[in-house]
């Protein structure tokens, strides 16, 4: 974004009072639809079953928190949790840890065949994922990973995206202070370690948010990979219930309430960093 | 220059030996493509040559699979829901970005990023769960969008099974969660164009409309065309929507070919035929995306 001072004038349609509130009914239409589905996801988790299968109403007539204490007793939501949050967070860290190495190793040296390995990092990101899920999964059967956390963690960590984003990050770090380090005798690691991470925080913010989503949301490895239910993570578990014979929405809603609600809280509170993390890779293209 | 070219090897050899920490650090991308990636992509050149079932048998078939491919109603149909959900949702859904964009962008709307977040918002839920939200929310009985219709007059439809609307469904509830995506990346492009541009061309006596197709317009349409691009690789590989919402059907109506794909290796475990469908996809996808490079220069030409 470039800075604009501040006696430039806006220069954007002059308006009435009429194209106005068009406008802001336009706005508020969509802003209604955008919110809709979250209201009717939250609402329902509150209604009570016998109520969800009758006529529908805006309200629930009486909140119960039953949805709640049947998904928490009757499935093995509190399993998935944890699956989800374990494979988030392993992956999490390992991608930051890659990402960020490779980010430094592309921005702040010059090797041979450097210009090539990149063109092949970029070109990577466009095998489409679904190519390589059928021999994925029968490499993985052979070596005993399939129905591990291994398999959900370790794939796709190194990601393209984010070493893209990184590099672009620490090559705006200027060099003269990883050259004092290297005179004072730091390692290439230490100067990693010591100089590039603090300095990049911020970016680390960004990319965290994108690998813990992509983690968090994802929905056709788990399905493929994780066999046993104990092993499904959240989003495979409750579609697992949807798919069950009698279609139980109140567990549903109220196990797409704890997989949302953290998500959106932490995106209410961090969300430059968010917008950032989400679109890697798009906005510096 | 340099006349020997064993020299030329040794230098280049210890070049490579001087930076072997930053080998080290950009290994992990290299290890993990080839093994997840480079690998499978081959590996599965080679079940799509064969009729392996789980694992089972491998018996050479040679291009058998991709014969049976063409001849495949149900592949052919899958091919036909893609494209017309993609020729149809994705126009909808960047039109409607580029309008929420260019509106956000002045600053005068009040409350704009109340408005952008909110926007924003359904990127965040995860894809399973808007499509479980979705399938309660059009469900013809119990949802709130015929609720919503009853009480403005209208009948009842029942969205996830009549065949011929059940695919709108899907575009509605793609088009719901990546609108506001789009216009973020779109608002980023706006207000990267020069103020300058925009002022001389006022002072020049251009109104804001002609300012708006001559300037604004051309100025973003590469950010435009780069959402474009993504829309499209991701309506080719549409997958949870359809699997969640729809299974696929009424009549096979909202089969997409990565559903297909699923359908076929891991439900009837046909390992080969499920790869061979895979490297069509991957063919659909370079051409497609070839033609609209072809035709997006053929427009600035």
């Amino acid at each position: 974004m470039r800075p604009r001072s501040s006696h430039i004038r806006e220069l954007s349609l002059p308006m009435s009072v009429a194209a106005q509130i068009a406008t802001y009914a336009f706005l508020i239409f969509f802003l209604i639809l955008a919110a809709a589905p979250f209201y009717w996801t939250l609402v329902s988790s509150f209604r009570s079953m016998g109520e969800i299968f009758s006529r529908p109403t805006f309200l629930p007539s009486r909140f119960t928190l039953e949805n709640y204490v049947s998904l928490s007793g009757k499935t093995l939501f509190w399993r998935w949790t944890f699956n989800s949050f374990f494979v988030a967070i392993g992956y999490t860290l390992l991608g930051l840890f890659f990402c960020s190495l490779g980010g430094f190793g592309f921005a702040k040296y010059t090797f041979p065949f450097r210009d090539i390995l990149f063109w092949i990092l970029l070109g990577s990101m466009m095998i489409p994922y679904h190519v390589t899920i059928v021999p994925l999964f029968s490499v993985f059967s052979k070596l005993g990973l399939v129905n591990t956390y291994w398999s959900l963690i370790v794939p796709g960590s190194a990601n393209a995206f984010g070493i893209f984003f990184m590099r672009q990050y620490i090559s705006g770090i200027p060099t003269d202070l990883m050259d004092a380090a290297r005179i004072d005798g730091c390692s290439d690691f230490v100067i990693y370690h010591r100089i590039i991470l603090p300095i990049i925080k911020p970016g680390i913010g960004a990319l965290a948010i994108f690998l813990f989503l992509g983690s968090w949301n994802n929905f056709l490895s788990p399905l493929i990979f994780m066999r046993t239910s104990e092993m499904f993570t959240l989003p495979v578990g409750l579609a697992a219930l949807f798919g069950q014979w009698k279609v139980e929405y109140g567990q549903i809603m109220a196990g797409s309430v704890f997989t949302v609600l953290p998500v959106v809280v932490v995106f209410l509170s961090l969300q430059r960093q968010f917008i950032e993390g989400l679109t890697v890779g798009s906005l510096k293209g | 220059m340099v006349k020997d070219p064993g020299k030329n090897k040794r230098l280049l050899w210890r070049e490579v030996r001087r930076n072997k920490v930053a080998y080290l650090f950009i290994s992990p991308f290299y290890i993990m493509f080839l093994l997840f990636m480079v690998l499978p992509v081959v590996y599965s050149f080679y079940l799509s040559l064969t009729d392996v079932q789980g694992i089972g048998m491998v018996k050479w078939v040679g291009l058998r699979n991709y014969i049976n491919l063409f001849q495949d109603e149900r592949f052919l149909q899958a091919i036909k829901n893609t494209s017309l959900f993609a020729v149809v949702q994705i126009p909808i859904m960047l039109t409607l970005a580029v309008i929420l964009a260019l509106i956000l962008n002045s600053k005068r709307v009040f409350l704009r990023n109340l408005f952008r977040s909110v926007y924003f918002l359904p990127v965040v839920m995860s894809l399973a769960v808007a499509a479980l939200a979705f399938s309660m929310i059009l469900n013809k009985d119990i949802g709130l969008l015929n609720l919503v219709l009853s009480r403005m007059g209208f009948s009842p439809r029942d969205w996830l099974n009549d065949p011929d609307l059940a695919l709108w469904s899907i575009v509605g509830l793609v088009t719901w969660r990546w609108t506001g995506y789009n216009m973020v990346i779109i608002l980023a492009g706006l207000q990267n164009i020069p103020q300058e541009l925009l002022e001389a061309a006022q002072i020049d006596g251009a109104g804001p409309w002609q300012r708006l197709r001559h300037i604004t317009l051309p100025l973003i349409w590469p950010v435009v065309f780069f959402c474009l691009i993504l829309s499209m690789i991701g309506a080719y590989q549409l997958f949870e929507e359809p699997m969640i919402l729809t299974k696929g059907g009424p009549m096979d109506r909202t089969l997409t070919i990565v559903l297909y794909l699923y359908q076929t290796g891991f439900q009837k475990f046909q390992f080969g035929y499920a790869s061979a469908i895979a490297y069509s996809l991957v063919i659909i996808l370079l051409v497609v995306s070839g033609l609209q490079m072809k035709l997006s220069g053929g427009l600035k030409d």
